[in-house]
């Protein structure tokens, strides 16, 4: 999310979990306010319940979350084409 | 990596690692790819430059359109104090034309800074970033056999190397957007390059382009309750005869 890394224990992981898969489910279902509300969910929760690495830590991510200022139709073109990123 | 079944942030993820593919050759040498990365760094850097540049442009347009919204309301008050409706008119349309603008202006230099702060963080941790994986270089050249400095430096180099494509894709994003903004801009340096009246006299009866296109835009209920009130201030229904804002307003200009 171009905010730094983040490490999650693994209930917190578990929630981030079932959130990412809730804005999923809001994207495919054309919700835009739930899919705003879910990720700023997602987000808040890597942000409060997270460890934020130090900048001088080198560690590869296990997941990569989109940036917070995303919005639904980028979101929704990252599962149905180029979206953020090119394929 | 049980349990990972988000599949927003497994899309990104997939496609942050394919991008990375492409960039890492595997055969890279450790000290290449620290200098690949110091590349990327300046890529950066160049974003932000970018983002800079774009704000200060439109900050500069903004100005200018504040001056044009001054000059188009002088005008248009010339324009009725001599009786002119149809030509205060026109200006009043064209100064609510510049005050939209002026407003979407306003927005979007509040949204390059914002973007502004963000890469200017990215690449200060980047920074960070880029300084630790060389130090972690040395020390592992030095500790370890060829083989096993090979696995272990391509993985602090994926660690760098997805910092890298996150922040890499909030300065595309953000590079866009000014791109965007660029092209606004331009068309907003036409409009006030053709949205002031140079002589009030010149355009007393004729229809361009610009004032058909202002005519389309529909700020017309607007321009009627403006120029009623201007009509009011100046103290005259119609505003026949300069002589009777003379004797209605006394004075005043």
């Amino acid at each position: 999310m171009g905010e730094g890394q983040y490490r999650l224990s693994k209930d917190v992981l578990e929630r981030v979990n079932e959130l990412d898969n809730t804005v999923v489910k809001a994207v495919e279902a054309d919700d835009e306010d739930g899919f705003h509300a879910s990720f700023e969910e997602m987000l808040e929760a890597i942000r409060s319940e997270g460890e934020h690495l130090g900048d001088e830590e080198i560690e590869t991510s296990d997941i990569i979350v989109p940036p917070s200022d995303t919005s639904f139709a980028e979101a929704a073109a990252e599962f149905t084409g180029e979206g953020l990123i090119p394929d | 990596m049980a349990g990972m079944s988000g599949r927003m942030s497994t899309v990104i993820k997939a496609k942050i690692s394919k991008l990375l593919d492409k960039a890492e050759d595997p055969g890279e040498t450790l000290d290449y790819s620290y200098t690949r990365q110091l590349e990327s760094l300046q890529q950066v850097k160049k974003g932000i430059a970018d983002v800079v540049t774009a704000k200060k442009r439109l900050g500069m347009q903004a100005q200018k359109l504040e001056q044009s919204v001054v000059k188009l309301d002088t005008q248009a008050r010339q324009a009725l104090a001599q009786g002119n409706e149809e030509l205060a008119r026109m200006a009043l349309e064209r100064k609510q034309l510049a005050q939209t603008e002026l407003q979407s202006l306003d927005q979007q230099v509040a949204e390059l800074q914002s973007q502004q702060d963000k890469l200017t963080e990215s690449e200060k941790r980047l920074r960070t970033k880029i300084e630790a994986f060389r130090t972690k270089k040395e020390v592992i050249k030095a500790q370890y056999s060829a083989a096993e400095a090979q696995v272990r430096i391509s993985e602090a180099a994926t660690g760098v190397g997805e910092e890298m494509a996150d922040v890499g894709l909030a300065m595309q994003r953000a590079v866009d957007k000014t791109e965007d903004m660029k092209a606004r801009a331009s068309a907003v340096e036409e409009l006030e390059a053709a949205g002031t009246f140079e002589d009030l006299t010149q355009l007393g009866s004729g229809q361009d382009d610009i004032d058909r296109e202002l005519a389309q835009l529909g700020t017309g209920g607007m321009v009627d309750d403006e120029l009623a009130k201007m009509k009011a201030e100046l103290g005259s229904g119609s505003a026949p005869a300069p002589a009777e804002l003379e004797s209605g307003e006394g004075t005043k200009p």
